[in-house]
């Protein structure tokens, strides 16, 4: 199953860290933590994959909803610390050319 | 190879080279020119007929008869689906009862597109679940039935899904008889027939369709080109999904391109129009041209397209709040220079406070004196990877076409995922019981297929073989006959009327290359049928050419002209009548009558001896089988739903 271990730091950016398998399973709960957070009016996000283990074509979807959410909000969604699955899945969908991971999180922003 | 599929082989093979040998002469030798107006349509219709005939022998060329796939592991989530929009409650609840009887273990959900809250209240009470459209679908494009559906699979999370119908019931075995296919990775979709119950034997409206769930899907299953036809089917989650993700970059990468050259050109204009005196506005465009270059550079050098809009729309906003904090400036100033007011309104410095606020508040799109920056930045924004028109960023099942089936079935084969049609009746469905509601469905799915014809032509699409090429163009192409019947239908009238013949002479030379192709493809019909009833299909697809001439052109309006589409939902029960409907085959009763008079005419030329006794006779004898294909529209017309005729041929067999 999957955890979410989130913090707002102090520059008000919001961080998603799901840890284990970000599946369909999972997916949803992403999503939810998501808008939790948004509707908390925290939109700029970072979504740290560092102990997320797998992640298939619906955990891509639910971070591309996550994207179009926070971007309406005004704000913004990156990707930190991807995994070498998840840099491979994202290569394979082309959402690196959309979606581009940075190697940490204070980076994000 | 089987001896059937030789069979099958050599006589496509003979097929070809008949017809090919046919139509060349027609083309090269027989036209009469003279008669140009006539002579070249009917060629071309005749070429028209040939290719498709050539298409269906591609088709049947890797005809395939599945092994029975083993039973599927335990342990799949399965998340069956019944979709419905406006179909009658107890219609609904009786195939979702079905469908919460299937013995794989699953979870059942009704997508109800009619959010209707008695369907929900019954469904909840019986452990079925109820999904609607979610908020976000308020005012945005809903997409019909592909929007249902995309909506639900962000509702749901099962690895396999199973889509049926309202009017689908499903057998118990339906999963497990399926599932098995999935073994292999890269299966993305297993297709069962459409069987309807509610038909007669001699199937009045044409709704079955033997030749299609059956031949003609094991033949593009040879191809891997079994088609998806939107119920019954059995679909992996993880191909829709990453094939929803792919779509949403490919759009948002088209959408972005043609965003930044529309801006260039606004940008170019808002400068041209300045005036003197507007060197603020002159440097503030500079600097947008300055950024547009640099999103430029920055896609070009492979940087994020979300990063590079994020950063863009930063700037603009830059530009724009510094504009207007400027005029604030001045604002103040002026205000200030007024004796006495100044006190009144800087008293405890909370003006710097209202001062943020209100350059926030004019700083932004709607208040922006910048008229060219803001619309450059709603340009972007509208490609802003948010895609704030849709309700979904991500919509796996294709919303391109009225019938989302075989686009997104196109779609999965041009990314390397394989389907399967299982040739078992699996679902008892119930067809359209009267003439209206049948040519409402029939027309949907042409205009669907031509949709697809012209907005994603399996011709130009990448990833797919060449014979899955033909395999889907082999379908469009087929709903194209409407213009052929045309051709068709007044060849002999105007021979008998006018006596002008299209052809140079009648030859023996004509006959001899024509009826040997005729024969042979009958023949190809009647192997590859195996006993099925063709019949009624072949008259439909001439009969109903006013469905498809207006399938083509409507299609051709809304993707090209942006017209509506004039659609409607195909109604699932008994329109009820008064009077017999023959308005809705106008078109048809005109042509028999113009046949008849046509015939008539003949004869009394015949009589009175103008006629030519060969030329008269072929042209009779085509009238008639043109006669015969028509008048299945009268039977049609006729038929008063499945109830009735049950009730009608008990009572002539003297059953109580």
């Amino acid at each position: 199953m999957i955890e979410f271990n989130n913090e707002t730091l102090a520059n008000g950016v919001g961080v998603i860290r799901p840890v284990g398998r970000l599946n369909m399973v999972s997916a949803p709960h992403l999503g939810a933590n998501i808008d939790a957070l948004i509707s908390d009016g925290t939109v700029r996000l970072v979504v740290d994959l560092a102990g997320t283990d797998f992640i298939d074509s619906s955990g891509l979807g639910a971070l591309i909803t996550g994207l179009k959410k926070t971007r309406q909000a005004g704000g913004d969604l990156r990707l930190a610390n991807p995994t070498a699955q998840i840099t491979a899945v994202l290569e394979m969908t082309n959402l690196n050319k959309v979606l581009q991971p940075v190697s940490s999180v204070d980076g994000a922003y | 190879m089987t001896s059937r599929q030789l069979a099958i082989r050599l006589i496509v093979l003979a097929t070809a080279i008949l017809g090919l040998n046919y139509i060349i002469w027609r083309w090269m030798v027989s036209i009469s020119w003279d008669a140009w107006w006539i002579a070249v349509p009917l060629v071309l219709a005749e070429t028209y007929s040939l290719l498709d005939s050539l298409l269906f022998g591609v088709t049947m060329w890797r005809y395939r008869e599945r092994e029975t796939p083993p039973p599927p592991p335990p342990g799949l989530t399965v998340d069956v689906f019944v979709t419905t929009y406006n179909e009658p409650l107890d219609l609904v609840m009786g195939t979702a009862r079905a469908a919460r009887s299937i013995e794989y273990p699953h979870r059942t959900w009704i997508l109800d597109d009619g959010n209707r809250a008695e369907l929900r209240a019954i469904a909840e009470a019986e452990g079925i679940g109820w999904i609607t459209r979610s908020e976000d679908w308020a005012n945005r494009p809903r997409h019909a039935k592909a929007g249902n559906l995309n909506n639900a699979l962000l509702a749901t999370d099962g690895e396999f899904m199973l889509i049926l119908d309202a009017d689908q019931i499903p057998d118990p075995r339906i999963l497990d008889h399926t599932l098995g296919y999935f073994n292999n990775r890269r299966m993305a979709l297993v297709q069962t027939p459409q069987v309807f119950v509610n038909v007669p034997p001699h199937d009045p409206l044409g709704s079955q369709a033997p030749l299609f769930y059956g031949p003609i899907q094991q033949g593009k299953d040879g191809w891997n080109a079994a088609f998806f036809c939107g119920s019954n089917a059995i679909i992996r989650r993880e191909a829709l999904m990453q094939l929803g993700v792919m779509r949403y970059v490919s759009e948002t990468e088209l959408a972005l391109n043609k965003a930044l050259r529309t801006a260039d050109k606004v940008v170019a204009k808002a400068r041209r129009q300045l005036g003197p005196g507007q060197e603020r506005l002159a440097a503030a465009l500079s600097t947008v041209a300055a950024d547009l270059r640099q999103v430029r550079r920055e896609l070009s050098e492979g940087r994020a397209i979300a990063d590079v809009t994020y950063r863009f729309q930063a700037r603009v906003d830059t530009v724009a709040r510094n504009l207007v904090a400027e005029d604030f400036v001045a604002l103040h100033a002026e205000l200030n220079s007024i004796e006495g007011l100044s006190r009144t309104i800087d008293v405890d410095g909370s003006l710097a406070i209202v001062d943020e606020v209100a350059l926030d508040r004019l700083s932004q799109r709607d208040w922006s004196p910048l008229g060219a920056v803001e619309t450059v930045r709603v340009l972007i924004d509208s490609v802003n990877a948010e895609k704030a028109g849709e309700a979904q960023a991500v919509m796996p099942l294709a919303t391109i076409s009225v019938t989302e089936d075989m686009a997104t079935c196109m779609r999965l084969h041009s990314l390397g995922w394989e389907s399967a049609y299982h040739h078992e009746k699996l679902a008892d469905g119930l067809a359209p019981e009267d003439l209206d509601s049948m040519l409402t469905q029939r027309l949907r799915w042409a205009q669907g297929t031509m949709q697809v014809m012209f907005r994603e032509n399996p011709v130009l699409q990448k990833g797919l073989s060449l014979a899955q090429r033909l395999m889907y163009l082999a379908t469009m192409w087929s709903y194209l006959a409407g213009f052929a019947a045309v051709a068709y239908i007044a060849a002999p009238v105007i021979y008998l009327i006018l006596g002008i013949l299209p052809v140079q002479s009648l030859s023996n030379e004509f006959f001899l290359r024509l009826i040997p192709f005729l024969v042979v493809n009958q023949i190809l019909f009647l192997v590859v049928g195996r006993g099925v009833t063709t019949w009624r299909g072949q008259q439909y697809s001439l009969a109903l050419f006013p469905t498809w001439i207006k399938s083509v052109t409507s299609a051709f309006g809304n993707v090209f002209l942006g017209r509506d589409l004039d659609f409607r939902v195909t109604p699932k029960t008994l329109q009820a009548r008064k009077r017999l409907p023959w308005h809705l085959v106008r078109p048809q009763l005109v042509a028999m009558a113009v046949l008849v008079l046509a015939a008539v005419v003949g004869v009394v030329r015949l009589l009175l001896g103008q006629g030519d006794l060969l030329g008269s006779s072929v042209n009779f004898v085509w009238i008639a089988f043109d006669l015969l294909i028509f008048s299945v529209v009268i039977q049609a017309v006729r038929y008063p739903g499945y109830d009735a005729w049950l009730d009608s041929t008990q009572k002539k067999e003297g059953n109580p």
